[in-house]
Parts: structure tokens; C-alpha cells; sequence
């Protein structure tokens, strides 16, 4: 049976609470799922963690200590970082796991909140997202599914928005030969280096969300022949112009909360429109987005409020888009 | 039947140039237009490529596990087919190359996967495996062969050119030397074994360990992918020993000994498939149920009912246990049928184990091609499939005419 890593009480059955990662990454453990706490300890994380609110002050002194927390990522790398000499495959392997400085604190965690009830299926999301990310036919970071409810045709569907989840425990991470996409240790945002993907999809296979898309190299009718309007994408400020053979054709793509968007210190803008363009354009105003690790934030709120579900929680990739029903 | 043999050898060459000669249009397609035209999309993410991958290297570990036993176990039976099931092997496990190569989206980039290794990921387990398994196996097969190129180099037969060319500069012959290479190929063979099984084994793990497509994510997957690899491998031997140079004339207690192999092995191989479905039936839980529920009464549903199980099952079954298990024909034609229900089972495992949308009302929440859980191979992924098999049939043509008999068969 699992022990708390701080009183060191048996621990039955977990309950999920957003605060107490939320205290963790803050305190700045890297990887929070490797920590244990019993119920009573959780809740004193997240009271310090309210109490504390985005400052930096640590809980850590009661917490447990780094080694216990060190993830196997971490591992990983530290054993990478001891074999660089050994030459350029090391070189790749420690910039591959990414982690300059391991111990860095998370500055946010952005994530949405979407609400099924303002979603009117009109699908501006989508439109959105074409608009903003020039991606090619059968690649939509967002999509809106409409279901119906099979036992009472005649109540209205449930649409729901779908974007990447961008997990906190992303399994499509892990699988990547090549470790092409990961999640970035500032703000948990994942993305793909399309220089390094080699096409193998095996990502695709490892999302349970169908959030990933391989660009097969086709156009809208508008983009081919001569002359054609062939804008550049401004994904992750790299502003490629998709050409047969080059990188994103034959990659796959995902969704990046637009973080093309965001400043030089990471941060989004609202008021400036500079925010991921399904969550501006939503008519119904359904797609909340924001920083879960700020207490203050829109989603923060709306969490605490109400009553939110993860979709698929039992494949234990937890992610950071919550559904309100 | 001797003639008969003969005749088999010219058509083999025919159709093996023929559909070498048809797969350049799909080389040529894939080359020119990428993966604009295969049919594979967004839900339905590997194809006809990936199934046609674990076939061939299902094949290839099951060939060397074969091999295994007269150079690990020195089983004296199998003896005349040690060479050609090494032989078998390497051809198969290139052919697999070919068909995973074509699948990547950016061919070049490859060699990724050694320089940004990332060690949790299954897939660059699977292709390191991949690469110490072919050094392995090309060694082996190299030190088995290496007193035949010394010994048949000055002959000026056939093949001599070659002969003294893949001797690389050595040239004793001499009875230390062979009981030396004898012992290196014990020792390789024996680091071989658990080298192909962790490798195959390796090809199921990479499926199972997908806990997001329930369909492949079972325990059993990993033995399954070994087992059906041993049932595959061990059939091809025998249809291969029958045409391969002296054929059924001198192989034919050799088949006949493979044919019974092969039975008791497809038995096991059925009761592991049989244990997954009953399990996942009973336990009823959607998810698990919903690939096999497309296997058995999907729109391809034929490949599952006559391809996997009345003709890549039952029939073969029925000519390995029944009186004509003594006849190396029927023996031939049921292994053939058990390689070809493997190539099926094959298809079933990848796609109808991508072909559920993960998200309900995902295939209709865009009206493309690219998002839809029906997948149906397209032409190019077709022609250049044949392009590989015909490539395989040309080398096992080149290996028919050029790989040096044993000595014990020359005489």
C-alpha cells in the first residue's frame, strides 16, 4: 500500500485535487505524480498553496525531499548529463529530454475550462484555428463533436470544443523515438520540433484524445497551382511555408494553445488579442482559457465553483482541459 | 515432380520480376508525392506498411528461432535447413526495412533515432533492437557460409566472383578454422535467441504498451507477436525447403518434420488468440470489445472469418493432423496458407486497433478523408507492397541459385 511522502500514513483511495499540484509545481518540483500525500496532508498543501498564492513560498520544508521527488525524467537526464562526454549521443540525448536546468519552477499552467451548455456547435473554433495556424485539410487542432444522446432523442446534442488536453502527463510524450515532442518545463505547453519528428505516428496512436495530426502534404483547392496563396504558418514563431518534402509536410502537428502568441517572457494578452484564437473567437463564450497555477485566473475559478470532468481520467493523463457539463 | 519443382522456379522468377517490376510505380509515387496518396488518415494512423513491417520481421525472428535449433540445440534433423533459414531471415528482416522505411514521414531522418534517443519510448527500444539483431544475423549467417566461399571461390562456378568477394580477403579453409567458426556461430546464435525474441516480442510491446488503443493493450500481445512469429517463420521454412535447390527430393522428411512444428505451434498460437477474445467478451467492457467486435463483424470481416481462420487456420490444421501430414505437398500447401492467414492476422491487429475513433463523434466532426475510421489500402500503398514482396521473391530466386550447398549435400 502507498505511503504519504509527508506523514507517512497508508493511503487508500486517492482523490484528484488541482490545488495540491498546483502547491507542488509551485514549490518547484518539476514532476508532481511521484508525490503521495494522504488526504489530510493534501489538504494543508492546498490551504498553504491558497495562502500563498503565485509567490514562490515553498511548502517545501514539510514536503518531501528532492530525492524522493526526483522523476525518472529527471534521472534520466542526470545520468545524461554524467555521460556528455562520452560524445555527440549523449549531446543529443541530454538536449533531447530538454531540461537545461531540471529544477526550474513551472511559471503557469495553462489550460482550459470549456463549458458544453454556451457551446452552440457553431464551430468559429475551427474556423478559428485554420485562420490563425494555416493548417492543411484534415489537420483541425480543434475540432467540435456533436452527440446526441442515445436514450432521449429529443433533448438537444452536446457539443462539445476539443482542443489538445496538453497533459501533465502527456502519453504521446513518452513514445516518441526520437523525442521530437515534449512538454515544455515553463508552461507545460506540448509541441513538436517538426526538424526532429520523423513521421512515425506513433504519437498519434499513444493520444487517447486524437489531438495529433500528420500532415499528409495536401492543399485547399485555393493553395494549388501557380500563384496560389500560400501563407505561412506562424507556429511557434517559425513562419514555414509548407512545401513538399519540408518540414510540417510529412510531421505530425498539434495544437499549441497559439503560443506563437505569447511574449518573450511567456506571457499571453487578453486585452492586446494576443490569446489562443479558438478561446477569442468563441461566440458563446465556452471556451475558457487561462492559468490553472494562478489562483485568481478565470479557470481557477470556474473550477473551484463548479463541478468539472476530464475526459477519459481512468487512462491517468490528467488533462489540463476540464469540461463543465 | 521434379519437373513440377522446375516449373514452380520459372514462374517464381516471372512473378517475382513482375511485381518488382509493378512496385517501381509505387517507389515512384512515394518518392514524387510522399504520403499524399495512401489512404492511411488521422484515426486510422498505420496502414498496410506497418502490417506488412511486423509481418516480415514476424517472420524473419521466426525463421532464425528456427535456425536456432541446429545451431543453439544442434537438432540433426533440421540440419540441412540452418543455412536457408538464416538466409530466409536476413532477406525477410530487409524487406521489413523497406516497408517501415516508406511509412516515415521524412524518410532521411532516420538516423534521429540514434543521435536524439529517447530510451523510454518503445519504438527506439524496438530499432536498436532492430539493428543489433540484423548485425547478428548477418554475422552468423556470414561465419555459417565462409568455408563455402573459400571452398567454392576457385572452382570458377557460378557465382565465384561473388563467392571470393563475400569471403572479405580470408581463405583458409582449413579443419581448425571450421571448428573455430563453429563455435562463433554457437556462441552468436546463442546471443541471437533471446535477441529475437526480445526483439519481436519488443514489435507486440511497442502495440501493447499503447493503453490508448484497448485493442492492442493486452499482456498476451508481446507473446502472441513471438508465437505467431515462430508459427509464420516455421511455415515459410517449409514451403521454402520444398522449391529451395534440392526441394522436397531431398527435404522431405525435413518438411514433413517442420509440418508437424508448425501444427503444434499454430495450436498454442490459437489458444492465446482464443484466450483474448473470450476474455475481452466476457469482461464486455466497450473499449476492449470494440476492435475485435470490427475483426469479426467489421466491414472486413472476410479477412478475419476466411482468410485468418478458415484458410490460415482451419484447413491448414486439418492437412497437418490428417493422414496427409505424410504427404510433403500437403504439408507445403498448408504452410503456405498458415504464412498467408499470419499476413491477415497482421492486418488485424493494426487496423481495426486504430479503426475506433478516440473521441465519439470524432470522424464526423470533419468531412475529410484524413479523419475517418475507415481505412481501406489505397493504390500506391498497394504497388509498392507488391514491389517489396517481388523484391523478396527475386532474392530467394538469387539465394535459390547462388547460396552454397552444404557439403553433406553435394555428395
Amino acid at each position: 500500500m502507498a505511503t504519504c511522502s509527508r506523514c507517512a500514513s497508508p493511503i487508500g483511495t486517492e482523490t484528484y485535487l488541482l490545488e495540491v499540484e498546483n502547491a507542488l509545481l509551485r514549490a518547484g518540483f518539476t514532476d508532481v505524480h511521484h508525490v503521495r500525500l494522504c488526504e489530510v496532508c493534501k489538504r494543508e498543501a492546498a490551504n498553504q498553496g491558497q495562502a500563498t498564492g503565485a509567490t514562490a513560498s515553498p511548502p517545501s520544508a514539510e514536503l518531501p525531499t528532492t530525492a524522493m521527488a526526483v522523476s525518472r525524467r529527471d534521472f534520466v537526464t542526470r545520468l545524461a548529463g554524467v555521460a556528455s562526454v562520452a560524445g555527440a549521443v549523449a549531446v543529443g540525448l541530454s538536449a533531447a529530454t530538454g531540461l537545461a536546468s531540471p529544477s526550474e519552477p513551472r511559471k503557469h499552467r495553462w489550460g482550459m475550462v470549456i463549458d458544453t451548455r454556451r457551446c452552440v456547435g457553431c464551430q468559429a473554433c475551427m474556423v478559428a484555428c485554420k485562420a490563425e495556424n494555416k493548417t492543411p485539410p484534415g489537420v483541425n487542432y480543434v475540432v467540435v463533436t456533436n452527440n446526441m444522446l442515445g436514450e432521449r432523442p429529443e433533448d438537444k446534442p452536446v457539443f462539445s470544443a476539443k482542443p489538445c488536453f496538453h497533459c501533465e502527463k502527456p502519453p504521446c510524450v513518452d513514445v516518441c523515438p526520437v523525442s521530437a515532442t515534449f512538454k515544455r518545463k515553463q508552461d507545460g505547453i506540448v509541441v513538436i520540433d517538426y526538424d526532429r519528428c520523423i513521421g512515425c505516428r506513433y504519437c498519434q496512436t499513444a493520444c487517447p484524445y486524437g489531438a495529433r495530426y500528420f500532415d499528409f502534404g495536401e492543399d485547399y483547392p485555393a493553395q494549388t497551382g501557380d500563384g496560389a496563396y500560400r501563407p505561412p504558418s506562424p507556429e511557434y514563431n517559425q513562419f514555414r511555408v509548407r512545401e513538399h518534402g519540408a518540414s510540417p509536410v510529412g510531421n505530425v502537428r498539434k495544437c499549441t494553445f497559439c503560443l506563437h502568441l505569447q511574449d518573450e517572457n511567456g506571457e499571453y494578452d487578453r486585452a492586446a488579442g494576443r490569446w489562443p484564437a479558438c478561446a477569442k473567437t468563441c461566440t458563446g463564450h465556452a471556451i475558457r482559457f487561462g492559468d490553472f497555477l494562478d489562483l485568481d485566473s478565470e479557470v481557477s475559478r470556474l473550477i473551484r465553483q463548479h463541478q468539472t470532468v476530464r475526459v477519459k481520467e481512468e487512462f491517468g493523463a490528467e488533462p489540463n482541459v476540464l469540461y463543465l457539463l | 515432380m521434379e519437373v513440377f519443382a522446375e516449373r514452380i522456379k520459372s514462374a517464381f522468377w516471372l512473378v517475382g520480376g513482375l511485381m518488382f517490376a509493378i512496385g517501381l510505380l509505387g517507389w515512384y509515387d512515394r518518392f514524387a508525392h510522399g504520403h499524399a496518396h495512401a489512404a492511411y488518415g488521422n484515426i486510422v494512423v498505420w496502414g498496410l506498411w506497418v502490417s506488412v513491417y511486423i509481418f516480415f520481421i514476424g517472420l524473419s525472428a521466426g525463421a532464425f528461432l528456427v535456425s536456432s535449433l541446429v545451431y543453439v540445440f544442434a537438432v540433426k534433423r533440421f540440419e540441412p535447413i540452418g543455412r536457408l533459414a538464416l538466409f530466409t531471415a536476413l532477406v525477410t528482416l530487409l524487406l521489413a526495412l523497406l516497408s517501415i522505411i516508406v511509412d516515415l514521414g521524412h524518410m532521411g531522418r532516420a538516423w534521429h533515432v540514434v543521435v536524439y534517443a529517447n530510451f523510454n519510448s518503445p519504438m527506439a527500444w524496438m530499432l536498436y533492437l532492430y539493428a543489433f539483431y540484423s548485425i547478428i544475423l548477418a554475422l552468423e549467417l556470414w561465419f555459417v557460409l565462409r568455408t563455402d566461399f573459400v571452398r567454392l571461390e576457385p572452382t570458377g562456378g557460378p557465382g565465384a566472383r561473388l563467392y571470393r568477394l563475400l569471403a572479405l580477403g580470408s581463405s583458409d579453409a582449413s579443419e581448425v578454422r571450421i571448428a573455430a567458426d563453429r563455435r562463433i556461430v554457437k556462441v552468436l546464435a546463442s546471443i541471437g535467441v533471446p535477441t529475437a525474441i526480445m526483439f519481436h516480442g519488443g514489435v507486440g510491446a511497442l502495440f501493447a504498451t499503447v493503453a490508448s488503443r484497448p485493442h492492442w493493450h493486452s499482456g498476451l500481445y508481446p507473446i502472441l507477436f513471438v508465437l505467431s512469429a515462430l508459427v509464420s517463420g516455421g511455415a515459410l521454412l517449409a514451403v521454402v525447403a520444398a522449391v529451395f535447390q534440392d526441394g522436397v527430393r531431398r527435404h522431405r522428411e525435413l518438411i514433413l518434420d517442420l509440418g508437424r512444428l508448425v501444427l503444434a505451434l499454430t495450436a498454442l498460437d490459437v489458444l492465446f488468440q482464443v484466450s483474448e477474445f473470450l476474455i475481452a467478451f466476457r469482461g464486455g467492457i466497450p473499449g476492449h470489445t470494440a476492435g475485435l467486435l470490427l475483426v469479426i463483424n467489421g466491414p472486413f470481416k472476410e479477412v478475419f472469418w476466411i482468410g485468418q481462420v478458415l484458410l490460415g487456420t482451419l484447413v491448414p490444421l486439418a492437412l497437418l493432423a490428417l493422414p496427409t501430414r505424410k504427404n510433403p505437398w500437403a504439408v507445403v500447401v498448408a504452410c503456405g496458407l498458415i504464412v498467408l492467414g499470419v499476413f491477415a492476422m497482421r492486418l488485424n491487429i493494426v487496423i481495426p486497433g486504430l479503426a475506433v475513433e478516440e473521441i465519439r463523434g470524432l470522424a464526423a466532426t470533419v468531412s475529410t478523408p484524413r479523419i475517418t475510421a475507415h481505412y481501406v489500402p489505397s493504390a500506391a500503398e498497394w504497388l509498392l507492397t507488391i514491389g517489396i514482396g517481388g523484391l523478396g521473391m527475386l532474392l530467394f530466386g538469387l539465394g535459390e541459385r547462388l547460396l552454397p550447398r552444404t557439403q553433406a549435400e553435394e555428395n
